[in-house]
């Protein structure tokens, strides 16, 4: 911790990304509806919706480790949020920002899972395996993003990164780093192309059996770790905070919506993705340009 | 929180792992059980790196790789299990005397 | 008691407990992720000594290794849900003997030993020195270690494959079927 952060922080990151959370379902609500504006009252009568709802139940389901693994997703990405800087300090100024926000990514996994595993029903469990054989397939690439823009900027803090793209994005020259990123970022949401653990095929994957309050916190901490996937986006590639005329925290929520824009945007223009063929691109395309990528950004460093 | 607390914890998930590594009889349960042993090994090392000589970076290094070791003694476990499941359908340890003496 | 140690004393007990669970437990996906929360415990506890990159290292490992210990616990147990509770141990009067006994042997060493007082501080960014040390001068830790993994990861493929070199596409008679 540099300084201490002032106690609103929090209670604003928490409200921002509500706020976003709710901006994502709605735009994808009018985009699902083909662009009529009725779209935009859908969330809220979903929530009302599963807060009234009728708890389904299986039998011996493990209600523990389902609990465990619904309440974990917005926990999660929340705990990943708290690294990113709202304009000039994040909410927790770790020195190994990345790291910390590499390793609420993968709770996600794990959550996932047992998500999938508690209810002791066929679809739920497959969605779960999914979830686990996506997030191997697209961790490796997502890491090596990372460490590039860690490794130009020479430093593992977030606000650090940030900091050090005043002169140039790093989405200018390390564009395929960039792309390995918004690749993972619908794989760290399961969004669009890579939502095969919730895919309709199985009856929702991991959220078949999930209904009324349970299902609205799992969807909440979709949504969450969406926002959250796009936030990240912004310190790590695109100069964070900085810009012309307006305050950082503008900037940084401006340029966050723009690429919550286009995530959401991606689900309803790219086909589903099974997760076999996204290793075979995974391993065989994404990590030798990942790697290639960082080794000429070590070149430029050095 | 001195060094002692610190090889206290270490001290009781040691015990605890070995405790699972010589009763289980599956495979998988025992190779939990060496996790936990390799578990209280990090704790060691990091509480020596802090308690005793922290301005060499030794004590890290010896968490760093212990944790490889970890990732390491997994992955072999598992193929080695996948194999004998392979060539003869066990899981269990008692099965698997191969080399008993 | 400061916070911290508040904190450590809470993950500690934490840890400790959390690893007993692992073999007290029925179900496999409980004991996975009870052998995570232990892990994870120690994890934290990381932070509270100045090292959070091996911190949060141990976190993000132990998440992706449960990960691929649960799907392998679940593929090699008769019974991963733990539905019908069954005793799977063997020496089950010395087992717990022998751990005690450890357990009491190294209690009484952290207690009696005269452990060395501390020399100097923390430097002020322990990454970096993690960093000097394995990649600085020769890289003998990074060259060992990399050499490790790249022979455990042949070596697995090797074991785990179900066919050999020459065996081609055709899968092998599974033996009871060849018997």
């Amino acid at each position: 911790m540099r300084e201490t952060t002032p106690l609103w922080t929090p209670i604003a990151l928490l409200g921002a990304l509500l706020v976003l959370a709710w901006a994502a379902a709605a735009f994808d609500s009018v985009l699902g509806t083909a662009l009529r504006l009725s779209g935009l009252g859908d969330p809220p009568r979903e929530v009302a919706r599963l807060l009234v709802q009728q708890r389904r139940r299986t039998p011996s389901a493990d209600t523990l480790l389902m609990r465990a693994g619904v309440c974990g997703l917005p926990v999660v990405a929340v705990l990943a949020a708290a690294v990113l800087p709202l304009g000039d300090r994040p909410v927790a100024d770790l020195a190994v920002g990345v790291v910390w926000f590499n390793a609420m990514e993968v709770c996600v996994w794990g959550s996932l899972w047992l998500t999938g595993w508690g209810p002791d029903s066929v679809y739920p469990l497959i969605g779960g395996y999914r979830a686990v054989a996506q997030g191997l397939a697209y961790e490796l690439p997502h890491m090596f993003a990372l460490i590039t823009a860690a490794l130009g900027a020479g430093s593992l803090n977030m606000s650090d990164v940030a900091g050090a793209q005043r002169g140039l994005w790093f989405a200018v020259w390390m564009p395929v780093a960039f792309a390995v990123y918004l690749v993972s970022a619908l794989a760290m949401a399961f969004w669009g192309p890579m939502s095969r653990p919730v895919g309709s095929d199985i009856a929702g994957g991991v959220r078949a059996e999930l209904s009324g309050p349970d299902r609205l916190v799992f969807q909440t901490g979709r949504y969450t770790l969406l926002v959250v996937a796009a936030a990240a986006a912004v310190p790590l590639f695109l100069g964070g905070g900085g810009g012309p005329v307006l305050p950082p925290w503008l900037w940084t929520l401006l340029k966050t919506v723009a690429v919550l824009a286009v995530l959401v945007w991606a689900r309803h223009r790219l086909p589903a993705v099974r997760m076999d063929r996204f290793t075979w691109l995974s391993w065989l395309v994404l990590i030798p340009a990942a790697l290639l990528q960082m080794l000429a950004v070590g070149i430029v460093v050095l | 929180m001195g060094l002692q607390a610190f090889l206290l914890l270490a001290a009781a998930l040691f015990s605890v792992g070995l405790y699972g590594a010589l009763s289980q009889q599956a495979i998988v349960m025992l190779m939990m059980g060496l996790e936990l042993m390799i578990n209280g090994l990090i704790v060691a090392g990091g509480a020596f790196w802090y308690h005793v000589a922290p301005a060499s970076a030794d004590g890290q290094v010896l968490v760093l790789v212990a944790v490889t070791v970890m990732a390491l003694e997994m992955a072999m476990g598992f193929a080695v299990t996948t194999a004998i499941f392979r060539a003869r359908d066990v899981d269990m340890t008692d099965d698997a005397g191969d080399l008993r003496g | 008691m400061t916070l911290q140690s508040v904190a450590f004393w809470v993950l500690a007990v934490l840890s400790a407990a959390s690893g007993v669970a692992v073999f007290v437990v029925d179900s496999m996906a409980r004991a996975t992720f009870a052998l995570l929360t232990s892990l994870v415990g120690v994890g934290l506890v990381f932070l509270l000594i100045d090292l959070s990159y091996l911190g949060v290292l141990i976190v993000l490992m132990m998440v992706m290794e449960m990960m691929v210990m649960a799907v392998f616990m679940i593929m090699y147990m008769m019974n991963p849900a733990g539905l019908m509770p069954m005793k799977m141990v063997h020496n089950s009067r010395g087992a717990p003997l022998i751990a005690a006994g450890v357990f009491l042997l190294l209690v009484a060493g952290v207690f009696l030993a005269p452990w060395p007082r501390r020399r100097g501080g923390p430097p002020a960014d322990p990454t970096h020195a993690l960093g000097l040390s394995i990649m600085g001068p020769k890289m003998l830790v990074m060259m060992v270690v990399g050499v490790a993994i790249l022979a455990t990861m042949i070596s697995t493929t090797v074991l785990a494959t179900h066919r050999g070199r020459y065996d081609g596409d055709r899968p092998r008679p599974r033996p009871e079927e060849g018997r």
